[in-house]
């Protein structure tokens, strides 16, 4: 019995350290997209509109890192005639999109997640496989 | 924590010798490990983790072999005679070339191809409970696969079980490399290293300027030859002036140009219609196969702008942090308490795919149906790797689950109840899992279960993050 009271803290404890991971949403290709869906477990702890807003916003700031134009061809092509020694200098689109979305997430955190004891992480050091909240 | 690391410690303690046990608190004190270094793949990493090759690299010195020395017999007898009847320019020509043909060769052995990071032990356990809590089965399938939809084309992800999670679309897993690699097209002996989507064009321009190279070389050859010829001496006597070099620059250009403008043919053919060695010879898309026609989802059906997206497209990052530093604290205890923790939310962790596994050791036991409902089943194939994967990681914490899992399974056992987490669980009579497997594997949530239960003040388990 008094294991089962203990497990009960423990609970309670560990519902604050809970990861809840969301996934990447496939549907338009192999684009990173993260599913808008949002998870029961954050129910309790967040507006649906603020997470859903925040997802929407990341998949928007990864599709225009990955976006086709002109300014990724003409990249590319002066990567290709340099013989790819132009990056030993500078940095790529997609490495500066990345950098924006960073100082997103800290900002999401500091002004949003934190005060409601969760926090996001960004995607990149999980491989851009999800992106998870720790609550 | 503490006592965790007591029980990780002492029988270690009882087979090594004492020293091991203060190297250990010494090895946190010296500077933190790369993550290259604990890399699961079977790599090889140079520059302190700046330069990545396959450990197979195999034929790559072949290739430069080869490469270097032609033209390095170019250069030295045909670029003498040319440049006296022809043109300055052939041997600048060459030497651009040549340059060309080396940076790309080097770039496509040691770029990350676009591994994919393993999944962590929570996020692998997070994915068991989403398979688990469709209700897909009452018994594991074999092959785990997830279809979606892509463009209005049904694709169906595998399950990795080396990686423990869904490949992405397009992702393979190399079995040389032992990794998962984005957009596989194929792993290539010659360059040492597969080939994916971070190092594609790299390859694709390698072939292409060697084709070019080959091409010019075998050129430049045949029109030495002629001249000399037509300079009087017959064909046999300009052959005979150089006697070694000219059967092994011509042997090899020749043969080498069929091959490579062959394969680079073939690779034009792919990026022109967007699809990769891998799904060709697979024959995914493929409308013979089956009675389905199947359209590949991923070509904006435009040549042009097939090419320019997988040519010149946007180069993404190494998702393999390979420079980074270890995190100094251990993440499995960490994971497992957290895991631990999380009852409602089911399994996050490696060490909970064990808990299967005493789950049904203890059914057999007490034949009851009140089970902890902790753990999502992890398949016999992959629970060792977890282990191994966290184990590496966290070197000091290897023998954790082993040991401390042994002492409270043969507690848990006598004990022949499971109160705390008796809950309805429909999945006990889910997965079967091979019996030889279930007990030789140790069940390192059941004790992390029962220490967090006895010791929760104790443990410094800081379920943190």
């Amino acid at each position: 019995m008094a294991e089962t009271h203990s497990l009960q803290d423990m609970r309670q404890q560990a519902a604050i350290t809970a990861k809840v991971f969301i996934q990447r949403d496939y549907s338009s290709g192999t684009m990173c997209q993260f599913q808008t869906k949002f998870p029961s477990e954050l129910e309790n702890r967040i507006d649906k509109q603020q997470f859903e807003e925040t997802v929407r916003a990341l998949n928007n700031m990864y599709a225009e890192a990955e976006k086709l134009g002109s300014q990724s061809y003409i990249e590319g092509c002066l990567a290709c005639l340099t013989a790819y020694t132009v990056f030993l200098c500078m940095e790529t689109h997609y490495e500066k999109v990345l950098k924006k979305i960073a100082k997103y997430i800290q900002e999401q955190n500091d002004k949003i997640y934190a005060p409601r004891g969760l926090l996001l992480t960004d995607p990149i050091e999980r491989g851009l496989g999800t992106l998870y909240s720790d609550c | 924590m503490k006592n965790c690391e007591y029980q990780q410690i002492d029988p270690q303690a009882l087979s090594v010798t004492p020293l091991s046990a203060q190297n250990l608190g010494e090895k946190k004190a010296q500077s933190p490990r790369r993550k290259w270094e604990v890399f699961p793949g079977k790599n090889r990493f140079f520059c302190d983790g700046r330069l990545i090759l396959s450990r197979q690299s195999g034929i790559l010195p072949l290739t430069m072999g080869l490469i270097v020395v032609t033209c390095g017999l170019f250069f030295a007898f045909d670029c003498p005679f040319l440049v006296k009847h022809l043109t300055i320019f052939i041997p600048v020509i060459g030497g651009v070339l040549f340059v060309f043909v080396a940076i790309s060769l080097l770039r496509t052995s040691f770029t990350d191809p676009g591994i994919l990071p393993r999944a962590t032990p929570d996020e692998a356990a997070d994915i068991e409970r989403q398979i688990d809590t469709s209700g897909s089965s009452t018994y594991r399938p074999p092959p785990r696969t997830k279809e979606i939809l892509i463009n209005q084309q049904v694709v169906k992800l595998k399950y990795c079980f080396t990686c423990k999670m869904f490949r992405p679309p397009r992702t393979s897993h190399c079995s040389l490399c032992d990794n998962c690699v984005e957009r596989f097209d194929h792993h290539c002996p010659w360059v040492g290293n597969c080939v994916g989507k971070r190092n594609y064009r790299f390859f694709y321009s390698f072939i292409i300027s060697l084709s070019f190279l080959t091409s010019f070389i075998f050129g430049c050859v045949i029109t030495h030859i002629t001249l000399l010829s037509q300079e009087g001496k017959s064909l046999v006597q300009a052959i005979e002036e150089s006697p070694a070099r000219y059967p092994l620059s011509l042997v090899i250009c020749f043969f080498s140009i069929w091959s490579i403008l062959g394969l680079s043919g073939f690779h034009t053919y792919l990026v022109a219609s967007n699809l990769t060695t891998n799904e060709d010879i697979k024959g995914s898309w493929s409308s013979k196969r089956g009675a389905e026609e199947s359209e590949n989802p991923y070509t904006y059906n435009s040549i042009i702008t097939n090419c320019c997206v997988t040519l010149c497209g946007p180069m993404p990052p190494s998702l393999i942090d390979r420079r980074g530093f270890l995190p100094p604290d251990e993440p499995i205890p960490a994971a497992s308490a957290s895991d631990i923790e999380l009852p409602p939310f089911r399994a996050k962790n490696d060490a909970n795919m064990c808990t299967q596994s005493t789950k049904d050791v203890l059914e057999r036991v007490v034949h009851s149906s009140d089970f902890p409902v902790l753990c999502s089943p992890g398949t016999p194939k992959t629970t060792p790797q977890v282990l191994n994967v966290s184990s590496r990681a966290a070197p000091t914490s290897e023998p954790s689950p082993s040991v401390g899992c042994t002492q409270q399974q043969a507690r848990q056992s006598a004990a022949t109840a499971c109160p705390p987490f008796s809950r309805s669980n429909k999945r006990d009579s889910l997965h079967s899992i091979n019996p030889a497997f279930r007990l030789a594997s140790p069940s390192p949530t059941l004790s992390h279960t029962t220490l967090i239960l006895g010791d929760a003040p104790d443990t410094g388990f800081n379920p943190l993050h």
